[in-house]
């Protein structure tokens, strides 16, 4: 092996392009999983249309759409914050997403009241109040419970995946020259919203 | 690098975003409003539409699909194709069972 070709392997190696492809092809994965989901939503809507109808009455549009709008402008502080690191304001980056994480903290809380309120009514899964009610609404909390919790465990995963992207970035290892993490932190973030807005028509506004 | 991994990264202005969050957030607002109108069958269908709309808007420019190579964009209509076999299939099986 010549000098020349030494150097070449200590070139550290790098594939932003891969690694974004990376990226969608799990994220395709996820589409998948919850694709799974919605094809057994929609097959008990169609099954139980009138009971869906009454289970969703007892919803709260309201915070369906207050988390709705907090998940959209975080997508939007997510994917700005790309935008500040490219343009080598560091600064400004960090503070983005600690925006969007401030947003996914506004969704969660929103989510726990949201869930209280419920459980505090009786119905949970396996609860006797709701095992009490028709099948179609059972089918609806149940689908309910399983959608959103798993939806939740996305947005606590991409908090998590954020708040990597922000030790990485004060330890130089993400920069204006090198955030293809910080992209594929926001991709996985903007598929969590991607998925709520299917949820939420299809949970909240069945009126 | 290898040839056609041009690595020319695309820069969206802010002002880009906020056109694309203000118009996202329009559409969520006719989302409910038609939701409160007694449309029978065609809510459902209007509601996923726009919901369709949205996730064209965040896929396109949010997640930057629209600046990616072509080959993401056939890996994409791979999945959705896939979905839309099982969501088709699974119907089409409800239907003559029941």
């Amino acid at each position: 092996m010549s000098s020349l070709d030494h150097a070449a392997v200590h070139q550290p190696h790098r594939d932003d392009y891969g690694s974004r492809m990376g990226m969608w092809l799990f994220l395709f994965t996820e589409l998948i999983l919850f694709g799974g989901l919605f094809i057994i939503y929609a097959v008990y809507r169609f099954v139980h249309q009138q009971e869906f109808h009454l289970a969703a009455q007892e919803l709260n549009t309201t915070i369906g759409l207050i988390n709705t709008i907090a998940l959209l402008t975080s997508s939007m502080t997510a994917a700005m914050s790309i935008t500040a690191m490219q343009k080598g304001n560091v600064r400004f980056s960090k503070a983005l997403i600690w925006v969007t994480i401030g947003f996914a903290f506004v969704f969660m809380v929103n989510k726990y009241f949201e869930w209280g309120s419920k459980i505090s009514h009786g119905i949970y899964p396996g609860s006797k109040d709701l095992l009490a009610k028709p099948e179609g609404e059972i089918l609806y909390f149940g689908l309910y419970y399983v959608m959103t919790g798993l939806h939740t465990l996305h947005v606590i995963i991409g908090v998590i995946f954020f708040l990597f992207i922000l030790r990485q970035i004060k330890q130089g290892k993400i920069a204006s020259d090198r955030y293809v993490r910080l992209e594929n932190s926001a991709l996985y973030w903007h598929l969590v919203d991607l998925i709520w807005i299917f949820l939420f028509p299809l949970f909240y506004l069945i009126h | 690098m290898s040839e056609h991994h041009h690595e020319e990264s695309h820069v969206i202005e802010y002002g880009s975003y906020i056109f694309i969050w203000l118009g996202l957030l329009a559409f969520t607002g006719i989302t409910v409003t038609v939701s409160g109108i007694n449309l029978g069958n065609w809510t459902i269908v209007i509601a996923l539409f726009i919901a369709c709309v949205k996730s064209w808007y965040v896929l396109n420019y949010f997640m930057h699909m629209k600046y990616e190579d072509t080959i993401f964009k056939v890996f994409i209509l791979t999945a959705l194709f896939t979905f839309f076999i099982f969501l088709g299939f699974t119907f089409w099986d409800y239907s003559f069972t029941r």
